[in-house]
């Protein structure tokens, strides 16, 4: 295959679509570097799946371009299909077929060569711990062991970049941190791009830099850190006797607009420690549990967009069914 | 879980894949058929109860009937008489049902995988059909061997014939499975075609009566049932190779007339040929708009 050095992993520019009246992706512009780990951070509906199936061919721009390891999604359709590996959110395997065959169906259908088709197999499924059980009938297996073989199908033809939609949804905390330490791990072993979803905040630190999807728009690009940097202020949540009372006050006596987040009373603050004592001293109301925390990805989007990625989410339940689906 | 172990050398050098061309396409064609094979393989009810229908309709609705149509098919028993129709249909249902497992594929995601391989659309429907195609086969190969048992003599040429023809309209059934299926989201949907579209072609084919002498609107509705030019080749087929009066022979194999011109056995061949060219092509479009 023609390899396009220098080329960007992933360019975007101007990026459009629309369902309708709907706009999934409101013109968005990106470029992520070969090698770089890139997170699409954002709730559900926010346009990061749409975004990765217009990048996969699997969906049709109306509007704007992109091209994906040098190659031009609307034209360039095969040479896109050949260079990206892909986990989607919802399981892509065949449960009646045991893990080897997976694997093998998935290596005939992209060309991997017949006389290294075996070893690749053997390979991959040794790098997600599968190994042992490559003649077991994928129905026998749990939701993280699923994942970790899509995650091995997905670099089974060498792809340059390996999207990653959601690869953590619908696991147990146990299975989600062994995902990414495969991620980590291939990226250690193979040359390539990761591309990824995802709307817990938590996992995004695990990027090299993230893009803040809401709404169809990025409304934020750069590293974790100086997204974190940038915000600046601590995140201060107090529990009182009256909430009410308690936003009233800290307009009017501290200049403060807070608002109810997870059931508590949320404001940011510069120095969020230094500002508690004063707190207590003048707010008027009895409080009765104070937590601070440095700035999160979460108070990065809180933010961004005003409201937390929880809160983004309970209000896009809202939106009728139909809506969402097409999203999808 | 700690257990990842990196691996790094030569031998997990990231591979180069084969250039995109006929030969590929030709092996994505090959892997689709695979996996149907070792779907069929592993599910064995599926053949089990592939079979049940063909055997009743033979032996019990057959051999039950026998004594009221003797009047009628002198010296052919009723069984014999539905031997070549009940095998083509029976075969064809099954045809028909492996393109429609399309749908399960879907409904699992793995069609998915299937459509964003940097393949032709048509390679996966091809696959599929081949798959479609065998399986009916050697359904049908069962049902074949059992010809003894109901008065059809094992006449190689027959035989021989009777598989050609029954895989040519597997592919064709296969490929109008795929077709139907490209707009069922859920298999629920199923069963309601299965009831409206399936059930009525089986039986305005000619499997269980001879395609002449009937009302003009059964006529009619048997003549545009593409089911109907799969059945008829298949009972010239089996009729060359059985002695019978050449009045009870008129009475039970007229062939299809369209409007008093009998229609030749090769036109019902091409006719159902090119449907499943029709039909593939159909089905190639929608699979393209249906991502």
């Amino acid at each position: 295959m023609i390899e396009h050095e220098g080329a960007a992993a992933v360019e975007v520019v101007g990026l459009e679509k629309r369902y309708g009246e709907i706009e999934a992706v409101r013109g968005i512009d990106f470029r992520v570097e070969p090698g770089e780990t890139f997170g699409f951070l954002g709730p559900n509906g926010a346009g990061k799946s749409t975004t990765i199936n217009i990048l996969c061919t699997l969906a049709r721009a109306t509007g704007g371009t992109a091209r994906v390891a040098g190659h031009d999604v609307r034209t360039e359709r095969d040479a896109v299909r050949r260079s990206i590996g892909l986990v989607f959110q919802d399981p892509t395997l065949d449960i009646d077929l045991t893990a080897e065959q997976n694997l093998r169906f998935h290596g005939e259908l992209y060309g991997v060569p017949k006389a290294v088709l075996s070893r690749r197999i053997d390979d991959l499924l040794g790098l997600v711990g599968l190994g042992e059980r490559r003649k077991s009938v994928v129905e026998t297996f749990s939701g993280g062991m699923k994942r970790r073989l899509e995650i091995a199908r997905g670099l089974l033809h060498s792809p340059r970049v390996l999207f990653l939609d959601e690869p953590t949804i619908g696991l147990d905390p146990q299975s989600r941190a062994s995902v990414w330490e495969y991620v980590r791990a291939l990226k250690e072993r193979e040359d390539i791009t990761v591309f990824l979803t995802t709307h817990y905040m938590d996992e995004a630190e695990n990027c090299d830099r993230i893009a803040i999807m809401n709404s169809g728009r990025i409304v934020a690009q750069d590293t974790p850190d100086a997204l974190k940097a940038a915000v600046g202020k601590d995140r201060v949540q107090i529990t009182t006797a009256d909430d009410e009372a308690a936003i009233a006050r800290l307009r009017s006596a501290f200049g403060i607009e807070a608002g109810m987040h997870s059931g508590e009373v949320t404001f940011a603050v510069p120095d969020g420690e230094r500002f508690v004592p004063r707190l207590f001293a003048e707010l008027g109301v009895a409080i009765r549990s104070v937590s601070v925390a440095s700035p999160s990805l979460d108070d990065v989007f809180l933010s961004h967009t005003g409201s937390t990625i929880t809160d983004a989410e309970s209000a896009e339940r809202q939106i009728p069914p139909m809506m969402r689906a097409g999203r999808r | 879980m700690s257990t990842t172990e990196v691996r790094t050398g030569p031998e997990f050098a990231p591979v180069a894949l084969v250039a995109s061309g006929p030969a590929h396409t030709l092996r994505a064609v090959k892997v689709v058929y695979e996996r149907e094979m070792i779907r069929f393989v592993r599910s064995k009810g599926r053949l089990i109860s592939g079979l049940a229908q063909p055997l009743l309709l033979l032996f019990v609705l057959g051999s039950g009937l026998s004594g009221l149509t003797r009047s009628a098919t002198g010296d052919i028993d009723f069984d014999t008489f539905l031997f070549p129709g009940v095998i083509a249909t029976s075969t064809l249902f099954t045809a028909i049902f492996a393109g429609i497992s399309i749908v399960w594929d879907r409904e699992f995601g793995f069609l998915r995988e299937m459509l964003v391989a940097p393949v032709p659309r048509t390679a996966i429907l091809a696959g599929k059909c081949l798959g479609g195609g065998a399986i009916a086969t050697l359904q049908g190969a069962i049902l074949i061997a059992l010809a003894g048992l109901v008065g059809v003599p094992y006449n190689p040429v027959m035989i021989v014939s009777m598989l050609a023809l029954l895989f040519l309209t597997a592919l064709v059934m296969t490929a109008f499975g795929l077709m139907i299926s490209a707009r069922i989201k859920k298999f629920q949907a199923v069963m309601p075609i299965v009831q409206l579209v399936l059930t009525p072609m089986m039986f305005l084919s000619g499997q269980l009566f001879p395609l002449a002498g009937l009302p003009t609107w059964l006529t009619v509705a048997t003549r545009i049932n593409p089911l109907s030019y799969a059945v008829e080749p298949m009972r010239r087929a089996v009729f060359v190779h059985l002695d019978m009066e050449p009045a009870t022979r008129a009475r039970l194999d007229p062939g299809i007339t369209w409007g008093g011109w009998v229609v030749p056995i090769w036109l019902d061949v091409l006719i159902v040929a090119a449907l499943g060219a029709v039909m593939l092509g159909v089905a190639a479009v929608q699979f393209r708009r249906t991502d």
